[in-house]
């Protein structure tokens, strides 16, 4: 079983260790938003598109910034300086650790992962890990075609935050989409190839200080466990195996800063650091 | 264990300035086709769902201050902070899979109209301006545009006095005036009947959500959808005429109609042979059950 190891080492609790707060997490945010509307505690207003943090700080989704900008539109500087916050937090931190941390379409995505392994669903096809940079430039280009942001109609991340902040109905159908895409067609199929706010996240965070680390890469045992549960099982070989670089670092654009690879390693191969964190021990 | 140990089956060629290898290419169009493909297979379905938001959906009452209903799908990031900023839970989100934009503001005036607030908090908590920042006044609002859309059923038709849109309206005597016209059915009463002027109605819904029927006989609807427009050419000859102080083709001779000599202005009841016309002024109408 997965991570059997790493339960034995450091207990199950150690071996979730990021898991759980990533969860958390992902809750905090939702919880913010939802303290005003169940309690009458207003600490984030809005929702994840665009939000207001304590009645002074604005948020906004630079990807739904661009798209409006493609659309035509020039939004005002509320929204401008939102975005620009938040452009500069994920640019800083690290681009994916959005879809990680954040999105909650990943907790539906994670289960839908986790259940494929459990049921041992192999079949299927996944698509080009390239699409989510098509549809990104596509979802741009219908926005400047047709003068309107024709992305959002369907954009699960979008639906699914909004419908949980606002209470919407209707939502339940793209949420199972998703799920059953990820677990009966492709494994990892939206989070890990389609999904082009992953891809904006991902090109906005790719010089990223908070990085995982393969530092201890030299007691690795090729138990495969870390390629089995990380969402983005390419990242892990170049630092792993150095493949085409030498740093330990696991540099790829697409990692999600997850953590699962660190809480599943029974030798701790992995974990978190700087991007100037060069140590190795190979 | 280190690379240049292991067995040599996934390293990339080296010297790779040339020519791919044919497969590797095809495995590298492949996917480039692929992913090319699904793209615009999933933007174009984006696109084909999108396709109701431009019939102009009668439920797509947008918030003060919005801008025209396409720029309005550019600019709205669908955030909600507007929703949020209102004071009377008037906004919603329109819900994924309708006919309106889904996560846009919009309200459903027979549910919870706009109480058109003063400061409009609304517009203020607009992060994008996608709902006008330089609309201050709430009587300059456009969200809509009233339409007695049932003259069958709205009680000042069937010649009753309910009024009760005309009296709840914010811009009474502006947006709804009650014009009096002569009842053809009782030949002897007055029919108020409640009229909405464009230029003064702001699309609130107050007078929706009171009808007193059990479905509304007064809506409001998007103006694009509820309004008309006359050619460009049009011209009132009774406007040109005060415009112009007098008439532009001469004055007209005025015939006396046949049958209506000395009634009083309004009275069109034509003079029976053999009856004696009232006296002028008279309290006695004539009328007979």
């Amino acid at each position: 079983m997965l991570g059997q190891e790493a339960i034995a080492t450091k207990g199950w609790f150690g071996a979730h260790r990021w898991l759980i707060l990533r969860r958390l997490s992902q809750l905090t945010v939702l919880a913010l938003f939802l303290s005003g509307p169940w309690f009458g505690v207003w600490l984030a207003k809005g929702n994840l598109a665009s939000s207001v943090f304590l009645d002074v700080l604005p948020l906004t989704d630079p990807y739904l910034f661009i798209q409006s900008l493609a659309a035509g539109f020039i939004p005002a500087s509320s929204a401008l300086i939102g975005a620009a916050i938040v452009v500069v937090f994920y640019a800083l931190i690290g681009g994916r650790v959005f879809c990680a941390w954040v999105c909650p379409v990943n907790v539906i995505t994670d289960l839908a992962a986790w259940m494929r392994r459990q049921l041992g669903i192999k079949s299927g096809r996944v698509p080009d890990g390239n699409s989510r940079y098509w549809i990104l430039g596509g979802s741009l280009l219908a926005a400047a075609l047709s003068g309107s942001l024709i992305w959002e109609w369907v954009n699960p991340v979008s639906i699914v935050q909004r419908s949980l902040i606002f209470g919407l109905s209707g939502s339940l159908i793209v949420v199972f989409a998703v799920f059953a895409y990820d677990l009966l067609i492709a494994s990892r199929g939206w989070c890990g190839h389609l999904c082009p706010m992953g891809a904006f996240y991902g090109l906005l965070g790719q010089t990223a200080l908070w990085r995982v680390t393969a530092a201890k890469r030299s007691a690795c045992n090729d138990c495969m466990d870390c390629f089995t549960v990380c969402p983005e099982p390419q990242v892990i070989r170049p630092a792993l195996k150095k493949v085409g670089q030498e740093s330990p670092l696991i540099l790829d654009r697409d990692c999600t800063a997850c953590g699962r690879c660190v809480d599943v390693c029974g030798k701790q191969v992995f974990n978190f650091t700087h991007r100037f964190d060069q140590r190795s021990d190979s | 264990m280190t690379s240049e140990t292991k067995p040599n089956s996934t390293a990339k060629p080296q010297g790779n300035t040339g020519a791919l290898p044919s497969v590797a290419r095809r495995k590298f169009l492949n996917g480039i086709a692929a992913a090319a493909g699904t793209g615009c297979l999933l933007n174009l379905g984006a696109f084909m769902v999108s396709r109701p938001a431009s019939a102009n959906p009668a439920q797509a009452l947008r918030p003060p201050g919005a801008l025209e209903e396409s720029a309005f799908l550019s600019a709205c990031v669908r955030c909600g902070l507007c929703a949020r900023g209102c004071p009377y839970d008037t906004l919603k989100l329109a819900p994924a899979g309708g006919p309106v934009a889904p996560g846009t503001p919009m309200f459903t005036a027979r549910e919870v109209p706009c109480e058109m607030c003063d400061d409009i908090p609304c517009i203020k908590a607009c992060p994008t301006a996608a709902l006008k920042h330089e609309m201050t006044d709430i009587n300059e609002a456009r969200m809509g545009l009233a339409v007695l859309s049932d003259h069958e059923s709205c009680l000042n038709f069937l010649g009753l006095r309910c009024d009760v849109c005309y009296r709840v309206c914010p811009v009474i005597d502006k947006a709804i005036t009650l014009e009096n016209v002569h009842n053809q059915r009782s030949d002897r009463h007055a029919m108020l009947l409640p009229t909405v002027h464009s230029e003064h109605c702001t699309g609130c819904g107050k007078c929706e959500k009171s009808c007193v029927l059990p479905v509304a006989a007064i809506k409001v609807m998007p103006i694009k959808l509820a309004q008309g427009k006359l050619p460009a050419h049009y011209r009132k000859g009774w406007e040109e005429k005060e415009k112009h102080g007098s008439s532009l083709i001469g004055e007209q001779i005025q015939m006396p109609v046949r049958g209506m000599e000395e009634k009083a202005f309004g009275d069109s009841r034509l003079n029976e042979a053999g009856k004696v016309a009232p006296a002028k002024g008279a309290l006695n109408s004539g009328w007979k059950p």
